[in-house]
């Protein structure tokens, strides 16, 4: 029996679309309902980051990645500050690597639990977002109260962070952790085990392993499909070699390995080792001055260094050249959500149209990062 | 492997394609651009290297007068080594190999560093701008790059020259 071949149609998504994560717009080919070739529009967005930080000095770099990966800005910063201090040799007080550990794991949770509700809201569960956002809001406030932003924190710095952790932040912390644990719970049973929500996901966009290495896929994305990569636990830095927690991994859950709801479970499982790291932190925290270790003026020798890092969308690199002065000569950002969107027209094609609306939701991509 | 053991590897396969350059730190080797694609399927394909994973791909302008570089950091998920390839261009025609068909991710980035840069990925099968629209003109991160001055009938702003950093 021959392949029935209908006319092709060309149907735009994007770039004002509530399901495109930002503004991005695909240009998607198909025939009737079934989706053949999507080619992705991606640039809306760009605000000129690497030129940018060639005109400004190292510290003011900082900022500018908060704005490329906003839901996970203390991350930004994580990675962009361990490139600067590998590169310039500088050690960090015991405190610092662990605020800075403690912090990228709130932020962490923060930005997983919107990627989950948004997820649901991409495909119809409106009530989950609700919950997550409620929650994600406390993260949320512990920022504030550390260092005055909610989104964008620039908080920390070459050698140090800006402020130091109020005295009652440990309390605060635990507390907000004791909460939030039976939370997950809550979560499971309302949109993990929901028929409607794991019939949409299951079995759908699977990305076989060998493929999402080729596309340097990485991340949540990357142990959906089985692969037990973590540069927090393979090429560890800061201090995350002292503590215990596990790599979730994808297992075909409901589905096929490396399906959607495999990429989604992985998170889930990924917000409680987060807690499990935050707990550890805080209960070796020592004390100490956070800003002794920062330069007076930032003049890293001549060199170049490419450092990544664990942001939650994935491997996050920093590739930072330096000729002695206090500008970069030039800093290149290679963020996990531009590889991961690269692979959606191979994983797309032969499914349905809403399907794509799934398989796009379940990359978890920012287009800030990927436009920088 | 270490770097100077993978260096070794690239030797012994394809003599002469490692050029001695001072710059390059341990980490780092300067290949030769004739051969960069045999190269590429070498360190990709041999048991022993088994480069499966390509990091970034970031392109380097290092000032007026000098050669345009690519710079590809790959790295093994198996054996857990990595290395960092430097391929220098002729700053008026730069042109490389593209190894788009060997990494897929090398799509985007060889687009994208066309985009910022110029470089033309011979054998790409889709290169074009990535970032800046289609219709934008000059290479904005080549360190002599000048604005245009409007762009649709929209003034493009200019960054204010400032007297040093000091």
């Amino acid at each position: 029996m021959g392949v029935v071949q209908g006319d092709q149609m060309t149907l735009n998504i994007g770039p004002q679309h509530p399901s495109t994560h930002g503004v991005l717009r695909l240009e998607v080919m198909t025939d009737g309902e079934i989706v053949s070739k999507i080619k992705p529009h991606i640039g809306y967005l760009h605000r000129c980051f690497e030129k940018h930080s060639e005109n400004v000095t190292y510290e003011q770099v900082i900022p500018f990645t908060d704005r490329c990966d906003y839901l996970a800005s203390m991350n930004s910063n994580f990675g962009y500050v361990v490139a600067m201090e590998q590169l310039m040799e500088i050690k960090v007080p015991e405190r610092v690597d662990y605020i800075r550990v403690i912090m990228g794991e709130l932020n962490r949770i923060g930005s997983h639990l919107l990627a989950l509700g948004v997820y649901g809201l991409d495909i119809g569960a409106f009530t989950p977002f609700l919950y997550m956002l409620r929650d994600r809001e406390r993260i949320l406030d512990m920022f504030e109260y550390t260092c005055g932003a909610r989104l964008l924190y620039n908080y920390m710095w070459v050698g140090g962070v800006s402020h130091d952790l109020p005295k009652d932040f440990e309390k605060i912390c635990i507390g907000f952790l004791d909460y939030f644990e039976p939370q997950i719970e809550e979560y499971n049973n309302l949109l993990t085990y929901n028929k409607i929500f794991v019939e949409r996901t299951a079995d759908v966009g699977v990305i076989p392993a060998d493929v999402a290495v080729s596309y340097g896929v990485s991340g949540p994305n990357l142990r959906g499909s089985g692969v037990k990569w973590d540069v927090r636990k393979d090429e560890p830095y800061s201090i995350y070699d002292r503590f215990e927690f596990d790599v979730p991994v994808g297992n075909g859950h409901f589905g096929t390995l490396g399906d959607c709801f495999d990429r989604y479970w992985v998170r889930m499982l990924e917000i409680q080792e987060s807690v499990k790291i935050i707990r550890q932190a805080l209960k070796d925290i020592p004390g100490g001055d956070v800003h002794q270790a920062l330069p007076k003026k930032i003049r890293p020798p001549k060199g170049s260094i490419y450092r990544r890092t664990e942001s939650p969308r994935g491997d996050l690199g920093y590739y930072i050249i330096s000729d002695g002065t206090p500008v970069p000569f030039r800093v290149k950002m290679r963020s996990p959500a531009f590889t991961a969107l690269s692979c959606l027209d191979e994983v797309s094609r032969g499914w349905m149209i809403s399907d794509v609306i799934a398989i796009l939701g379940s990359l978890d991509i920012v287009l800030g990062e990927i436009d920088r | 492997m270490t770097s100077a053991e993978i260096i070794a590897a690239i030797e012994n396969q394809f003599s002469e394609a490692v050029i001695e350059n001072e710059d390059m730190a341990d980490h780092q080797v300067e290949l030769d651009s004739a051969h960069w694609f045999d190269i590429a399927t070498f360190m990709k394909n041999d048991p022993n290297l088994s480069f499966d994973q390509l990091e970034c791909i970031t392109g380097v302008d290092p000032g007026e007068d000098s050669q345009l570089q690519t710079r590809y950091n790959l790295h093994s998920m198996e054996y857990r080594h990595k290395i960092e390839v430097v391929i220098r261009h002729d700053r008026e025609n730069p042109k490389v190999e593209s190894i788009e068909q060997l990494w897929r991710i090398g799509d985007w980035f060889e687009r994208e560093t066309y985009d910022m840069y110029g470089i033309i990925y011979e054998g790409h099968r889709d290169l074009r701008r990535i970032l800046c629209p289609d219709d934008w003109e000059g290479w904005p991160l080549r360190k002599d790059y000048e604005g245009q001055e409007s762009y649709h009938g929209i003034v493009v702003p200019k960054i204010k020259e400032e007297e040093g950093w000091e």
